[in-house]
Parts: C-alpha cells; sequence; structure tokens
C-alpha cells in the first residue's frame, strides 16, 4: 500500500506545476482572464501538444486512457496555480459521456484531444438542485431525427463550448432514474438561446434554452442516467484534487507571509493565535488529502462504494477549501481582500469548486442515503 | 497509489476477523463505543487472550515478544477489532513504558519488565503530571536522591490514572539541577508496593474512578531500576509522549465504534412516530460526522503507510490526536443527543430500573470525551507542536 504518487504520476504533475507558472503566473492572471477564451488558447494548444488533453480519454475512445490518480495529479497541478480553463469539463466529463457511442462521437473526441472543440455537458435544470436525474427537458423523435424542448440551468464551462451534451426525455416523468437519453447539440443549432456568464474564478458558464433544436442521440435511448452519474463522479475528482492542490498552496503562501510580515516589531508568526489558526488550516489540508486517498482507496470496491466516497469527499473537501481560503484572507489582513494576491483568486476558486457538480449539502444527503 | 491488500494481508485479515468473532462479551459493546475503558479485570482478561493467541503486543518487535506486525497488518488488526466491538487495549504499559525499557533499558530491565507487560502480569501507570506541571511538564519538582544502591523519592503526582490498580509506575523525577530544566530530570521504574507511596482517589466529571494523586514519601527505589542514563529521563519522556499520539492513532480506528451506537441509539428512537434516524436534519448530522470519522481514519492510514515505508510523518500523530479528540466529544453528544429527554437519567435511584440501553454509559463517554483533549498533550499543546515542528513557527 503506497499513498504517493508513482514516478511517471510524479512527473506528470510536475511538468503540470511549471506549465502554470509559465503560462498564468499570479502576475499575468488578471489580464489573461480579462481576455477571456482568448487568453487561454494559447495554452490551451500547448496542452493538446503535450497530450494532456487526451490523458484523461479512454483508450478505446483514442484517448490515453489515465485514470483517476492521473487525473487527481492533474488537478491538483492547475489546483496550485489556480491553471483556468474547461479541461474537466471538455477533456474528462464530455468524452465520458460521447463514450456511450456514435461515429459522429468519435470525431469529436478526436477533436478535443487535438484541442480543436470543446464540449460541455448541460446536466442541471431549474428546480432539479443538484440532482442529475431531474430532467423536465424533452427530446421528440420524428423521421428526421430528434428534437429538444426545455431549458438547462446551468452548464459548467459552457461559455465557450462549440457542442453541448444535453440529457433529455424520451420517456417518464420529470424526477424519474429510467427514460434519460443523451443528446450531442451544436451551440450554433436554430432554436437554441445561449446565456454566457463570468464566474468570481474566471471559469465561463451557460445557460440554454431550447425550443425544437435538433440533436443527435449519443448511445442507446432511455438510459443515460448510470452513465452521467458516473462520468460526473469522475470529472469530480480532478475538481476535487484541484480545491486539494489550491487549498496546499494557498496555505503555503500565507505561512510565508505569517514568516515574513512584521508587525508590533516582530513577525506576525510568533503570535500564538495566528500559529494556531495555521495549525488548523495546516490540518484542514492533511483532512482534505486524507479524502483524496479515501476516494482511491474505494476504487477497487466498485462504483457505488466509489461515488459514496466521491460524494463524502465533496462535503469535507469543500469545507476545508473553503475553510483555507478564508482563513488565508483573514491572516493576510487588508491585502488579502485585495484583487492583487493571488490568495483572494483561491478563496474564489474554492467557492466555485464547492457548488460545481453538487454542493456540500447535496453530497451530505447522498452520502447518507 | 496503490491501495490493495497483497494476498498475504488479506488472509491475515480473515484470521484476525475469526480470532474476533467469538469472545467479546455483549456487556462490553455499549461501554466500549462510548469510548470508556473497561474495568480492570476485564481488560486483563482480554490481554490475556491476545497474549495467549500471540497477539500481545502488536506493536512491539517479534525478540522482545511482541508481534512483529507490520504497520498494516497493525492498522488491520486494529479495524478488525474495532469492528467487533472489541476494546483497544490498555496502553500505558504496551505502548508508553515497554518501548522505552527495550529502548533504552538494560537487559536486566527488559528480561524482568517486559514479559510482564504483554501477559497482563503486570499493571503499570504513569507518574509525570504534578499539581504544578502539567502541560509545563518540565517544571516537575519531585526528586530523586541517590543513597547507596537506592534513589529516594519525594514528592506529589498528580492525574496517576489506574495508580489504584497498578502494580508498577514509571516516574520522571528530578535527580540535578541544571540550567536547563529539562536536564537533570531521570525516569524510574517504581514497584507500587513499595513504602511510602500513597493512592488517593480524584473524582471526576465522569463519576468513574480513574483517576488519584500519588505522594512519594521517602520512597526507596533500587538504582538498577533507572532506565537508560541518569538525568536523560526527559529525552525518554519525549519519545513516550512521540509513542502516545501514535497510539491515538490506532484509538481512532475505534470511532467507527461511536458512529454504530449512535446509528443505533437513533433507530430507537422516534418522535411522531418517525424514527430520528430517518429524519434529515439528524441524517446530515450523522452523515457529517461518519464523514469526519472517514478523513481521520484516513489519515491514520497514511500515517501506518508511512511508517511502513520508513518516512517520517512529522507531526501527523499531533493532528491525529487534535482531531480524534475532536471527534470523540462530537460523537459522544450526537449519541447523547439522540436519546432525547431520557438523556438525563444518568442513574436509577430507589427500585428504578427502566434506564435506556445506552445508558449510563453513552452519557459518561460524553463526559470522559472531555478529557479526551487534555491528556497525552492538550489540543492546544498539539497546536504548539505542529506550529513548531512543521511549520517553523517559534514564538
Amino acid at each position: 500500500m503506497r499513498f504517493t504518487y508513482s514516478d511517471e504520476q510524479a512527473m506528470l504533475l510536475d511538468s503540470i506545476l511549471r506549465f502554470g507558472q509559465e503560462h498564468f503566473p499570479p502576475t499575468e492572471r488578471h489580464r489573461l482572464i480579462r481576455q477571456g477564451r482568448s487568453g487561454e488558447t494559447d495554452a490551451w494548444a500547448r496542452m493538446a501538444d503535450l497530450g494532456w488533453l487526451l490523458l484523461p480519454i479512454a483508450e478505446e475512445c483514442g484517448g490515453l486512457g489515465g485514470g483517476i490518480i492521473e487525473l487527481m495529479a492533474l488537478g491538483e497541478g492547475f489546483g496550485r496555480n489556480l491553471v483556468p480553463g474547461p479541461y474537466m469539463a471538455s477533456c474528462v466529463l464530455a468524452p465520458a459521456l460521447l463514450a456511450r457511442g456514435g461515429a459522429v462521437q468519435d470525431d469529436l473526441i478526436e477533436q478535443i484531444g487535438a484541442g480543436e472543440a470543446i464540449v460541455a455537458a448541460a446536466l442541471l435544470e431549474d428546480d432539479g438542485g443538484y440532482d442529475l436525474h431531474h430532467v423536465a427537458t424533452r427530446a421528440t423523435g420524428s423521421d428526421e431525427g430528434w428534437t429538444l424542448d426545455g431549458a438547462k440551468a446551468h452548464v459548467e464551462d459552457g461559455g465557450d463550448a462549440e457542442w453541448f451534451i444535453v440529457p433529455a426525455r424520451t420517456a417518464g416523468g420529470v424526477r424519474d432514474r429510467d427514460g434519460l437519453s443523451l443528446f450531442l447539440v451544436s451551440a450554433s443549432a436554430p432554436g437554441l438561446r445561449v446565456e454566457r456568464f463570468r464566474a468570481v474564478d474566471g471559469h465561463r458558464h451557460a445557460r440554454l434554452e431550447l425550443e425544437g433544436v435538433a440533436g443527435q442521440l449519443i448511445g442507446s435511448q432511455g438510459d443515460a442516467l448510470a452513465d452521467i452519474e458516473a462520468a460526473v463522479a469522475r470529472a469530480s475528482c480532478g475538481y476535487l484534487a484541484e480545491a486539494v492542490g489550491s487549498m496546499e498552496a494557498v496555505s503555503a503562501i500565507t505561512l510565508d507571509y505569517l514568516r515574513t510580515r512584521e508587525q508590533f516589531g516582530k513577525p506576525i508568526g510568533s503570535f500564538q493565535v495566528l500559529q494556531h489558526r495555521m495549525v488548523d488550516m495546516t490540518v484542514a489540508c492533511e483532512e482534505a488529502r486524507a479524502m483524496l486517498c479515501h476516494i482511491a482507496l474505494s476504487i477497487p470496491k466498485g462504483d457505488a462504494a466509489f461515488q459514496r466516497a466521491v460524494s463524502a469527499a465533496k462535503v469535507r473537501i469543500s469545507e476545508c477549501g473553503i475553510y483555507v481560503g478564508q482563513q488565508a484572507v483573514q491572516l493576510h489582513g487588508g491585502v488579502g481582500f485585495s484583487d492583487e494576491l493571488i490568495v483572494s483568486h483561491h478563496l474564489k476558486r474554492q467557492m466555485m469548486l464547492a457548488i460545481a457538480h453538487g454542493s456540500i449539502d447535496h453530497h451530505r444527503m447522498r452520502f447518507a442515503a | 497509489m496503490e491501495f490493495e491488500l497483497d494476498p498475504a494481508d488479506l488472509a491475515f485479515r480473515e484470521e484476525v476477523r475469526a480470532f474476533f468473532a467469538t469472545g467479546i462479551p455483549d456487556e462490553w459493546r455499549t461501554r466500549v463505543r462510548a469510548g470508556l475503558r473497561l474495568n480492570p479485570e476485564e481488560l486483563v482478561a482480554y490481554q490475556k487472550r491476545l497474549a495467549a493467541r500471540g497477539w500481545g503486543a502488536p506493536t512491539w518487535p517479534v525478540e522482545y515478544g511482541g508481534t512483529g506486525w507490520s504497520p498494516i497488518r497493525q492498522y488491520i488488526f486494529w479495524t478488525e477489532a474495532a469492528e467487533a466491538d472489541a476494546p483497544a487495549q490498555f496502553h500505558q504499559g504496551l505502548e508508553l513504558i515497554g518501548p522505552i525499557i527495550f529502548t533504552y533499558g538494560s537487559q536486566e530491565l527488559k528480561d524482568r519488565y517486559l514479559p510482564g507487560i504483554v501477559n497482563a502480569d503486570d499493571w503499570w501507570c504513569q507518574g509525570y503530571s504534578e499539581p504544578n506541571a502539567g502541560s509545563d511538564l518540565a517544571s516537575l519538582r519531585t526528586r530523586a536522591v541517590r543513597d547507596g544502591d537506592d534513589y529516594v523519592l519525594n514528592g506529589q503526582k498528580a492525574w496517576t490514572s489506574y495508580g489504584h490498580v497498578a502494580s508498577h509506575c514509571f516516574v520522571l523525577a528530578r535527580t540535578s539541577d541544571e540550567p536547563k530544566r529539562q536536564q537533570g530530570i531521570s525516569l524510574l521504574l517504581v514497584d507500587m508496593k513499595t513504602p511510602g507511596i500513597t493512592i488517593r482517589p480524584v473524582a471526576t466529571m465522569d463519576e468513574k474512578h480513574h483517576t488519584n494523586e500519588m505522594f512519594l514519601d521517602d520512597v526507596r527505589v533500587p538504582a538498577a531500576n533507572l532506565v537508560g542514563e541518569e538525568g536523560r529521563g526527559w529525552e525518554y519522556g519525549k519519545v513516550l509522549l512521540d509513542r502516545e499520539r501514535m497510539v491515538t492513532a490506532s484509538v481512532a480506528i475505534f470511532l467507527i465504534q461511536t458512529v454504530k451506537a449512535i446509528r443505533e441509539a437513533a433507530s430507537r428512537r422516534t418522535i411522531g412516530g418517525v424514527r430520528l434516524i430517518d429524519m434529515p436534519g439528524f441524517k446530515a448530522k450523522l452523515a457529517q460526522y461518519e464523514i469526519e470519522v472517514t478523513a481521520l481514519q484516513t489519515m491514520v492510514l497514511r500515517v501506518m503507510a508511512d511508517a511502513a515505508a520508513g518516512t517520517d510523518s512529522g507531526p501527523l500523530g499531533s493532528m491525529i490526536k487534535l482531531r480524534w479528540s475532536q471527534l470523540s466529544q462530537a460523537g459522544t453528544a450526537l449519541w447523547v443527543g439522540a436519546l432525547g429527554p431520557r438523556a438525563a437519567h444518568f442513574a436509577p435511584l430507589d427500585n428504578s430500573h427502566d434506564l435506556p440501553a445506552d445508558m449510563p454509559y453513552a452519557m459518561q463517554g460524553a463526559l470522559y470525551a472531555r478529557v479526551t483533549s487534555i491528556y497525552g498533550g492538550s489540543s492546544e499543546i498539539q497546536h504548539n507542536i505542529i506550529a513548531q515542528r512543521a511549520l517553523g513557527l517559534k514564538g
């Protein structure tokens, strides 16, 4: 039993760390994020060159077949330097859903891996909370194919997507677990209205309204939920590792600040009340990392155990990440509140990661169920 | 990362599971789950059963009568014990003084004392704290003065847990005055039958007698009972404190028993015909607790894996102590909360007998849990240790 990355995984993490420092140094962050997608395209092309966009895609779909641990190494590396971009949405979640089958999908996966297409999954609806089975959007079949009607409340990283993967009902009621099918929809399809939003962490998301929008069925009909839940759990692992990388990074930055910042004639790290807060942040980081290990331990136990472990990790890592982010701002004082320092950006990312693919409350109840 | 147990470890787990399938009396269960220690005679019987199986000292090397188990096997052993509602072994001999004797003690001390610890023929208690030396242990004032072949001990010790049943005590005493307070302290092994030792019980908030104050008046201890070198006891003592935190790692595994107890209590009680366990508010609290216990258990597993790989976990032991005490307090509080108004029925008066099934132990556990963040280095001291050792922050 070993709780450290293999040499290969450690090398991957190391190159992602260097990549992050090179492409997204804190000093450039504002400028790049203001530019939107064009601020990320150079880095995205470089990631494609390095093969990273193919890494989490299954081998049978033409990818490199990276597992959960590789995904964690990637996420951790992104988190440490707050690398932006729709990686988990487009390279992890979308290919896992597209793997349900079809010729067009194979082409699209190839384009994702080459950095030529961004695909986002439109999974949440108003009134549905974070329940993936809550789908009111309907698909109607005819000789000419499928058309979709409905709305999607939030599409994670959907702001720059060329394609959307849209779950819709081909049977059953709004909250039934059966009767869900997946459809591929072009962002420029007639009848599709895309509203785009920027989040506080620079990620760009979308809301969709669909009126008679043409969609291509992905895989078989009526049985998509299990694949959706599994794909979301998998993508969540990348986000959870990103949260751990980010909280460890901001914790280290804070420790450094405590050692160097002087008030009352001495380093503020000599004050016990701040030392103890710093310790609580460190313990939170340890707990969060332990939850990543807990996920890894659950993998051999089957999908139900894995998804329950992901829910447990979502609860604790989100709590720890927000705590560490908030306290990092607090211990930095006024400059912690400023937008100039990277510290507040870590907190904002933690807040967004905590609600991505299910809030703390959602996952706590899922764990309890 | 590799997370699967190898076949030999899996076979070992089956062996341990079979051992624990029998021999744990039902009446131990509630107390064990409440984190309460069993009575000394029960713990002695349990220890003797383990020793007969060759498992008396899971953390010790084979040459001293231990199992020589890898850290992973220790983890498996403790997890199976916890699942079976077996108690944690009494640690003061096994984990606190035994390892010091086999690390620093003379051959004579090893031969004389180690077997008695493993077989539970001896019961050890710890003579460290004093009325004016708690968290600031180095300010201890008990003196040991050399007189011929003996040391003569004088002083007062506090919080001598199980001093009233112990056959032996390991005592830190000052043998000389040095500029640095940590120097000049020696570690002595004392037979509790030695004239001059007086034990007085100390009543504690959980209404259970487990601790005492101990008075030492001209207590003569053979000089051969000095562990290691004179004046270096503090160094050995520090190793003890480190082990005490490692013991916590093993005890932390036993929190899964508290989860079971809460679940059972909340399954028994209904409000408006609905079981407490089925109410969303309670469910969420229990889920939260279980998740935090899971995080802690995985931290323990990491310590074990680090130990197996020979990597230094640094102050992860302190972090585990800190979180374990918080969770033992939170868990027993949740349990008592699940009992509702009847949590007020602690002890029957007159001929009454209809106590809730898990009383008084649930309440006693909740009260006892308050001391877990005080003993073995208080939570505040653990914070200081982590700040200094892991973060390099100095006062």
